[in-house]
């Protein structure tokens, strides 16, 4: 039907002119082919040695090849000299000329796609390729198809008209995402009218965030455009039986396509080095080359005009003057010497990098086998880089947790739910990941699982039968079960979805709603219902209403396409990747399960349709349209019996499928129907819900407000089908619901209540954040009907504004959402990954700093990073929050002030010492001068953490601040970016990069990360989690977190030193050859002639001493993987990149010339004025030098397996036989030299052999003896790691594991009786806070300062947990105020609500009291608070509170504008009521400030 | 409870038997081989001063007697070496080597006689040494054409180009071209024993045996292959432009002649070294009662025609036997004892840095 639209509505950019012609006008626009290919046939020849040549080494070796064609100067045979620079060159032509074809072939696959393209001539949709589809064309999309270009949604079958999209390949995320008809097409009825509009839009971009244009009809209308209205190249659709619209960007110009630019080339940092000393190579062979030619001239000089017969003529016969001949000697120097520049280097570091990437791959402690995928090493030239590392940049959502969102527990009106069989069942899944093995095999699991709770056995039964699986998988075992039971995509895994009802709150539950349905049965009001009861209800209806899930029906299955991800080469387009890559957990519903190609999926797609179509799949989108004109007052209840058994209900309630955009959601959703209260259907204007024993209620849904992240809620207008009363539920963050709390009134018990609602829930939410919990606030607002039309007016307006919608909206929903009335709060876990904290608590001791970027709010962040260790709870935190540029610069200012203050001049030596102890820990390095002076560096890195906001990030990365912003951030232990956008992270990475010239790695594993990833020197992707843009932007591709350990730790640090050493070895190696030669012309009159037979000289370094170099290179191992990683310490000697240090270049070289000269000279003198003839005397040299150099191998050799054994004997049986045959082969080729027999009279001569002995020795001898003297006078770290593998298992295990009590005593959390040992800089003791205000905030409203310590002494022994809470003031009208966050170590806090200090009414303290007794809980009053992270062990620090007597009151006040760090003041009390009446005068004395 | 446990082990059944791609059927699972998972059995030494030192020893103890014994086996080698480049008015060739050009016709002899102070027991190698004579300069090594030299026609009459410019004379191919040859040592050295009565015998030397077999027999070969007037094979070349007699004429043994001529062949054996040897005649032990060389006096008469003057070369006759080693070279006997001292010494300094520094280690290993 819709086909039949005119087709005259034809795109028009740029508004040129708005003329119809026959033809498609917008032909000059780009057409929708792809080309990632670099080469044409024929380009490809000219085009690669173009490219081959911007290699100066290639440049190079070409030149010396042809130089051998000129005469005069040519050193060897032309042809022979050619032969191995051909052979480099079309070895990497052949790899270059695959790579491209293969692009072709995903190309031309890609481009060869089908879709339903509208033509004009037959007017019907036509399948066309993907390659023909024009901008302007219309396109009939289906069900699970993929978008073949940008095109704008014109017409959907959805009665919404709405179009759902799946857009993972783009961004990564799964869930499923609304995009709408344009809005003047929104009310038209198939089949469409004619049109003839113009479209205007902007120019290609690469946002995938932004699109605006307007749509100009034929009456002059002017319609907006935006990004909801935009179907991006690349995403799929979903759920929609049928979508029309027409091509706005196409081909390369679509915003996948932009988006996509390719990797960028990346060198190690190894090879930069490595080319500084190439260079140096380069300057030695000149000077060498000089040296001779100076030489040759004098030489000839010397004999005048008498001219020495073996001074042969020029072939014309003329003579040459000796400065000629010098020229020419030059030229032919730079022939013989050219092995110094190694040909042969390039190509084995490429051998060694490929094998590296090779065994990388195959470690098995890199596999994940619940996604049965592992590292994927897409960048080959930069394996080294990984064990170089000193900077990470790390994603935190999906990152380091795994971005799963399980419900932990909640608080409704003040009463907390503490879920504990909840938290049992979270326990179990971690548990069960140790215990996978035989819980699988015994079917244990989910016996224990069933002992916990009984609602669970009936669900795994119902799970194992409903075809939902997991999205994500929490644990191995889980995932293992999940893949067992169905390999059909659903949203959740059940460890999201299973939420354990609180008895209590189920009973509270059930209670209000069968008093609800009493009320209703009498026709009772409503609002008769007990006020906490009625919370209660609110509370859930909020939670299901409150958010913008999609219910959908497992009858309606999702489709996806479902192909197996098997990268076997970078893959550089989306379509590549679309092509080749569908997760496992993308895999599609059970009717097309099987297929595994697009060609296969494209019937299925068809399949999918016809089923949506058929009458037996009916979808739950039409059946609520059935119940659609049941809504408002007519209350839509079902006869639904209630019922309480859980069995039954999950057994229908089972069938339904939340789609969530944000986890969150999802997890609160599952989470209230675990309690009965369940969606079942979501319209655009009518939300279903069913409770227990009212049966379905129907809530008309007039407006919803989405969540921002300015906002940081989001809240629904409804009108309630019970009360019939228009109710606003809101959710968000913690710390802007708690600002918009209606100020409770202070007369009646009304407002009492919610004072104390208030107040606890603050308690609670802290408790969370404690915990690590993601923490919401649910509130509701009952507006009257004349507030409402009031509101709605405004509302309207904004909604319908052109000019500043966005603002206006924003405006609107601020003025809606105030004087809340708060219902509770909810603690929402997103679980870290497994072995998150101990990877980064390990890495950290590797001296990696780690930075998170996020683009989460703070809060989360911070709890984040505390729960995987990255903050540690004796850290002090800077937050820095500013809101302009000039309140950025001052906090920096004051950081960094304060940072002087507190570190480098009262207590550098201490701090560096902790630190360096702590870092060094393992005490078996009796002396470590590369580790202190490591630390020594003027930036320090203390005991900070900063934390920054995107805001002020923006700020910080002015060009102005930048270094200000560095100069702080890189004296922090961990810093903290929350809420940065994708470029902000790539700036940030940027920054670090280029301004601290240190080397980055950046780990993340979604869309947002990609241009981090890019950015770093390493980028890291997590495969599997959120898509494939980070996977496919970066370097490597680990399936988790945790495997960053074994990759840098192990494998980086092998990749660096094999390859450093290899590199070393052949700069030597070469070096020590090519001398040989050049000892040799003082004594051939520096003639350019060589001793050594050309063959032997061009192919010493290609053939004869290239095996065991390689295989050292590729496996050598100085220290095992077990001690690597039991020892990250060990990680340091990459980063201080030891094994290659400049000098080393020298050191090697003088080694290299002190070796050549005993090879050189032990023979000459052993042949001195003898009849040895040339070759003769040259071949034993070649030998020795052979003999010298794999056995200068052998000492620099750390492991010897069979393979090393193997490739030497195997080189020198090479050499043996290749000279042998090379020397009896033929008595009159190889002109003009011909060593005939050489070899064979070589091998009869005794004298041989007894050279062949000692001049090895003697040349090795001072190296053997050095490396021996420093083995035992100053081992390296890694020379004692080595030793540690030495040893029996028994004693290693013993001593790494006494060195890890050790280390994890001060990395670790420690207990406190064990702390009590410890003792601590004072500075370390408290967890002190700072507090900025900027100009805005600073006049009278900087808060003080309150800590207290209930832990008495311990916080002189560094495991103190003082309360801190910082005030600061933060008003509605300035709702960017600068926040100041601290630390809170006492899980206890609660802070007072009130706009300002002043206005704190006085009642409070009183209340605070009362609290204080009631439970050991500290108050502290006057400002609001904005994030309150907490200490984990926090918990486990009341217990150890000391039964009496020791505890000290400790009050810490603060002044930011004074010196910091130096004003506190500690006050030991005894904690008595006295003590407590101090403190609250201090409070009170503070407050009044 | 027993319900889901079976079912779940029901359903892993089923999924294993028809599972379609499923995780188990198509794994990726990298092969736990001690070659992949880079766990190959290894030596790994450390280098330190315990582990060392015995090496260190050992050198040093198998290296000195080996010096020693060489040493010995080089000092029991008889050497006698005569320059007679005729440099100083008192040389008896002093009047040879003012007069001289390449071209001159008239031979000028010289005789030097000497005092053999031991006999020489064994048989006694008679070699010429040249000294500051660059046989192994660049232009010099190449300038020789192996395909003439080994007999074939066509080289015999095109030259390879490497000969330039000794490639052709008067349009004539030269054989053999090239600078070597052209340079080619054309003094003749005999030898004369003076009895104690004073009669003159001359010693006999052989001129066969003094080149490497394979070079005498394989890689240079006459052209004309056995055919023995070399004349006519050698017919249409020219002779190289310093020599004064064709190459068929440089001996009149067939065998010996042409370019199988073995003082030629030993002369195209360039040279390593700027001072160099090279094997002149054998004088061969003729009994066991006699030694080859009685002490004595002797003259060695030189036809002197090799000029060395434009090059201050140096010209010797040099009379030695030789040992299993070679000829006369205390060099590496002296090598061995000195590197075995020497490993030797390091070996004790390397046994004091371990006992003071040694166990250090070691302890804080353990301690730790």
């Amino acid at each position: 039907g819709v086909g039949e639209k005119d087709t005259e509505t034809l795109g028009k950019f740029e508004a040129e002119n708005g003329l119809w012609r026959e033809e498609n006008p917008n032909r000059h626009y780009a057409n929708n082919k792809i080309k990632t290919t670099k080469y044409t046939l024929l380009s490809f020849l000219p085009k690669n040695l173009f490219e081959q040549f911007h290699r100066f080494a290639n440049v190079y070796f070409v030149f010396i090849a042809l130089l051998n064609f000129v005469p005069v100067v040519n050193a060897f045979q032309p042809e022979l000299a050619l032969a191995p620079v051909v052979f480099i060159l079309s070895v990497t032509a052949i790899k270059d000329l695959w790579e491209d074809y293969r692009r072709h072939r995903s190309d031309k696959e890609i481009n060869h796609m089908d879709c339903l393209v509208y033509s004009r001539l037959e007017r019907r949709y036509v399948e066309r390729y993907w390659k023909e589809v024009r901008v302007g064309d219309f396109i009939r999309l289906r069900c699970n198809e993929i978008l073949p270009a940008d095109v704008l949604l014109l017409s959907s079958s959805d009665p919404d008209r709405l179009c759902h999209i799946e857009t993972a390949t783009l961004d990564g995320e799964t869930n499923l995402k609304q995009r709408q008809v344009v809005r003047s097409f929104f009310d038209l009825v198939r089949p469409l009218l004619f049109y003839n509009s113009i479209i205007e839009c902007e120019k290609p971009n690469n946002d995938l965030n932004r699109f605006r244009g307007y749509i100009i009809h034929r009456n002059g209308r002017r319609d907006g455009l935006y990004k909801e209205n935009l179907l991006l190249r690349g995403c799929t659709i979903r759920n929609t039986e049928e979508a029309v619209g027409i091509v706005i960007y196409a081909g390369h110009e679509t915003k996948a396509m932009l988006n996509n630019n390719g990797p960028r080339y990346k060198r190690s940092k190894l090879e930069r080095q490595m080319n500084v000393d190439v260079f140096w190579c380069v300057i030695i062979l000149l000077v060498m080359c000089l040296f001779a030619a100076v030489g040759h001239g004098l030489w000839m000089f010397q004999y005048g005009d008498k001219r020495p017969v073996f001074d042969v003529l020029s072939p014309e016969g003329t003579d040459l003057s000796p400065i000629l001949s010098a020229i020419y000697l030059f030229l032919t120097m730079i022939i013989v010497f050219q092995v110094l520049i190694p040909i042969s280097l390039f190509v084995s570091i490429e051998i060694v990098k490929i094998c590296q990437v090779y065994f990388i791959h195959q470690d098995m402690d890199l596999y994940d086998e619940e996604t049965d995928s592992h590292l994927q090493c897409r960048a080959l030239n930069i394996t080294e880089d990984l064990g170089q590392m000193q900077y990470i940049f790390s994603d935190k959502t999906g990152t380091l947790t795994e971005n799963k969102m399980v419900f932990r527990r909640c608080t409704v009106a003040g009463v907390e739910y503490s879920h504990d069989a909840n938290a049992r069942r979270l326990a179990m899944y971690q548990e069960m990941d140790s215990e996978e093995e035989e819980c699988m095999s015994h079917g244990g699991t989910l016996t224990r699982r069933d002992s916990v709770t009984s609602h669970q056995s009936a669900r795994v039964v119902l799970r194992s039968q409903s075809t939902k699986s997991h999205r994500r998988t929490g644990s191995r075992a889980e995932a293992k079960r999940a893949s067992i039971l169905s390999k059909h995509t659903a949203f959740s895994s059940p460890m999201e979805k299973d939420i354990t009802p609180d008895p209590q709150l189920l009973d509270k539950v059930n209670e209000c709603s069968s008093q609800l349905d009493f009320m209703r049965f009498h026709s009772q009001p409503m609002s008769q219902l007990p006020s906490d009861l009625s919370d209660i209800i609110d509370f859930f209806i909020a939670l299901t209403i409150c958010n913008t899930v999609v219910v959908s029906s497992p009858n309606q299955p999702r489709q996806k396409v479902r192909m197996r991800f098997e990268l076997k080469s970078p893959v550089k387009t989306i379509e590549d990747f679309i092509k080749r890559f569908t997760p496992s957990r993308l895999t599609s519903g059970s009717n097309s399960s099987s297929s595994s190609s697009l060609i296969t999926n494209r019937s299925s797609n068809r399949g999918c349709s016809s089923v949506l179509s058929s009458p037996s799949a009916e979808s739950t989108l039409t059946k609520l349209d059935e119940e659609r004109p049941a809504r408002g007052l007519e209350h839509a209840f079902s006869p639904v019996p209630p019922n309480y058994e859980g069995k039954t209900w999950a057994a229908e309630e089972g069938e339904l499928r939340y789609e969530a955009e944000s986890p969150d959601e999802a997890a609160l959703v599952y989470a209230a129907r675990a309690y009965k209260c369940s969606l079942v259907g979501r319209l655009p204007d009518q939300v279903t819900v069913e409770l227990p024993h009212l049966g379905k209620l129907s809530f008309e849904l007039l407006h919803t407000l989405g969540f921002d992240s300015t906002r940081k809620r989001m809240s629904v207008v409804v009108r309630h089908p019970l009360t019939d009363q228009i109710t606003v539920y809101t959710k968000g963050a913690d710390s802007v619901i708690m600002d918009l709390i209606k100020p409770p009134s202070t007369d009646n018990s009304k407002g009492k209540r919610q004072r104390k609602i208030v107040y606890r829930t603050q308690n609670y939410l802290n408790l969370y954040a404690a915990d690590g919990l993601r923490t919401l606030c649910i509130a509701k607002k009952i507006l009257t009907k004349e507030e409402y039309a009031c509101w709605l007016q405004r509302h309207l307006e904004a909604e319908t504004a052109i000019q500043g919608r966005e603002e206006l909206l924003f405006e609107s929903a601020l003025r809606l959402e105030t004087n809340l009335q708060l219902l509770g709060a909810t603690g929402i876990e997103d679980r870290l990954q497994d072995g998150v904290p101990e990877t980064i608590a390990s890495l950290r001791k590797a001296g990696l700093q780690i930075w998170v970027l996020t683009g989460d709010k703070q809060e989360t962040a911070i709890n984040i990073a505390y729960a995987c260790k990255l903050l540690e709870p004796e850290e002090e935190i800077l937050t820095l929050n500013a809101d302009s540029q000039e309140a950025c610069a001052l906090l920096l200012e004051e950081s960094l002030h304060y940072i002087q203050a507190k570190f480098l001049c009262t207590s550098t030596d201490q701090a560096a010492k902790t630190f360096h102890s702590e870092f060094a820990a393992f005490d078996i390095y009796p002396s470590s001068p590369p580790s202190s002076s490591s630390h020594t560096s003027p930036f320090t890195v203390h005991r900070l953490g900063l934390v920054i906001d995107g805001r002020t990030l923006a700020y910080a990365l002015d060009k102005n601040l930048e270094d200000k912003f560095l100069a702080v951030a890189r004296s922090c232990r961990s810093v903290l970016c929350c809420r940065s956008t994708p470029l902000q992270k790539s700036m940030v990475v940027k920054l670090v990069r280029n301004k601290l010239k240190v080397m980055t790695l950046a780990i993340g594993d979604g869309a947002n990360d990609v241009s981090m990833i890019q950015v770093a020197d390493v980028g890291v992707g997590i495969s599997g989690q959120e898509g494939m843009q980070a996977v496919m932007a970066s370097d490597f591709a680990l399936p988790r977190f945790q495997y960053l350990q074994k990759l840098l730790l192990v494998h980086g640090h092998w990749c660096y030193s094999r390859l450093a050493n290899m590199i070393l070895y052949f700069f030597y190696k070469n070096a020590m050859f090519v001398a040989l030669i050049f000892w040799y012309q003082f004594y051939c009159g520096f003639s350019g002639s060589a001793m050594i037979d050309q063959w032997y000289l061009i192919f010493f370094n290609l053939m004869f001493s290239a095996f065991p170099q390689l295989i050292t290179g590729t496996l050598d191992k100085d220290v095992s993987a077990e001690t690597l990683q039991q020892l990250p310490q060990l990680y340091m000697n990459g980063q201080n990149s030891e094994e290659y240090k400049p000098y080393m270049f020298w050191m090697n070289m003088i080694d290299a010339f002190y070796q050549s000269l005993v090879c050189f000279f032990l023979p000459y003198f052993a042949y001195a004025d003898s009849d040895v003839d040339l070759f003769t005397w040259g071949t034993p040299i070649t030998t020795l030098a052979l003999f010298t150099i794999l056995l200068h191998l052998g000492i620099e050799t750390k492991t010897w397996t069979w393979m090393n054994w193997a490739s030497i004997t195997f080189s020198i049986a090479l050499f043996f036989t290749v000279a042998l045959c090379y020397n009896a082969s033929c008595p009159t080729c190889y002109s003009p030299s011909n060593p005939y027999w050489t070899m064979q009279r070589l091998l009869q001569d005794p004298l041989f052999y007894m050279l062949c002995v000692i001049t090895p020795l003697a040349a090795l001898l001072p190296r053997y003896f050095y490396r021996a003297c420093q083995g035992t006078l100053f081992p390296s770290p890694v020379q004692v790691g080595r030793q540690l593998d030495k040893l029996p298992s028994e004693t290693r295990r013993n001593i790494l594991s006494l060195s890890r009590v050790k280390v994890g005593a001060q990395l670790g959390p420690k207990p406190p009786f064990l702390s009590l040992l410890k003792p601590f800089p004072k500075d370390y003791n408290h967890k002190d806070q700072k507090s900025f205000s900027n100009s805005k905030t600073a006049q009278g409203c900087q808060g003080p300062v309150l800590q207290m310590d209930n832990v008495g002494k311990s916080h002189q022994k560094g495991q103190s947990s003082p309360l801190g809470v910082t005030h600061s003031k933060k008003g509605l009208s300035d709702p960017y105020t600068f926040v100041s966050t601290e630390i809170d170590t006492l899980p206890y806090t609660k802070e007072a609500p009130g706009h300002t200090g002043e206005s704190q009414p006085p009642s409070t303290k009183d209340s605070d009291c009362l609290d204080k007794t009631l439970d050991p809980s500290d108050l502290s009053l006057s400002s609001w608070i904005t994030s309150t992270p907490l200490l984990t062990q926090g918990d486990s620090v009341q217990v150890t509170l000391p039964p009496a007597g020791g505890s000290q009151c400790v009050t810490y006040k603060r002044n930011s504008e004074e010196t910091p760090g130096l004003d506190h003041t500690v006050r030991p009390t005894r904690r008595t009521e006295e003590q407590l009446a101090n403190c609250s005068k201090d409070h009170s004395l503070q407050t009044t400030l | 409870m027993m319900a889901s446990s079976y079912n779940a082990k029901d359903e892993d059944g089923h999924i294993t038997v028809s599972g379609p791609g499923g995780g188990t059927l198509k794994n990726k699972k990298p092969d736990n081989t001690a070659f992949k998972q880079q766990r190959l059995p290894a030596w790994q030494p450390i280098l330190t001063a315990g582990t060392v030192l015995p090496a260190f020893f050992i050198i040093g103890l198998i290296f000195i007697p080996i010096g020693i014994g060489l040493y010995v086996t080089s000092n029991n080698i008889k050497e006698l070496e005569i320059d007679y480049t005729g440099v100083d008015m008192s040389s008896p060739c002093f009047n040879c080597s003012q007069n001289f050009s390449w071209n001159s016709t008239r031979p000028c002899t010289c005789t030097i006689p000497f005092y053999l102070e031991q006999a020489f027991e064994s048989n006694v190698f008679m070699y010429y040494g040249l000294s500051n004579f660059y046989q192994n300069h660049r232009r010099y090594v190449k300038s020789r054409d192996d395909s003439q030299l080994n007999g074939d026609i066509e080289a015999l009459l095109n030259p390879s180009k490497e000969c330039e410019p000794y490639a052709r004379n008067e349009n004539k191919p030269i054989a053999p071209c090239g600078a070597i040859a052209n340079s080619m040592f054309n003094d003749t050295l005999e030898l004369f024993y003076i009895d104690p009565n004073g009669t003159k015998i001359q010693i006999p030397l052989m001129k066969k045996g003094i080149a490497w077999w394979t070079d005498k027999h394989v890689k240079f070969r006459n052209p004309g292959g056995n055919n023995p007037n070399l004349t006519a094979v050698f017919q249409g070349t020219t002779k190289p432009v310093n020599w004064r007699k064709p190459v068929y004429e440089l001996d009149t043994d067939s065998e010996n002649n042409g370019f199988i001529n073995e003082d030629f062949i030993v002369w195209m054996r360039t040279a390593a070294l700027p001072t160099f040897r090279k094997l002149y005649r054998i004088i061969q032990k003729k009994n066991s009662m006699i030694p080859t060389l009685p002490r004595g006096n002797y003259t060695l008469e030189v036809v002197y025609n090799y000029p060395v003057g434009s090059f201050e070369g140096r010209k010797r006759m040099i009379l030695s036997t030789i040992s299993w080693m070679g000829g006369k070279n205390p060099f590496l006997g002296i090598a061995y004892i000195t590197v075995g001292s020497i490993c030797f010494f390091l070996g004790v300094v390397l046994l004091i840095i371990h006992h003071k520094y040694g166990n250090r280690n070691n302890s804080a290993d353990i301690t730790n």
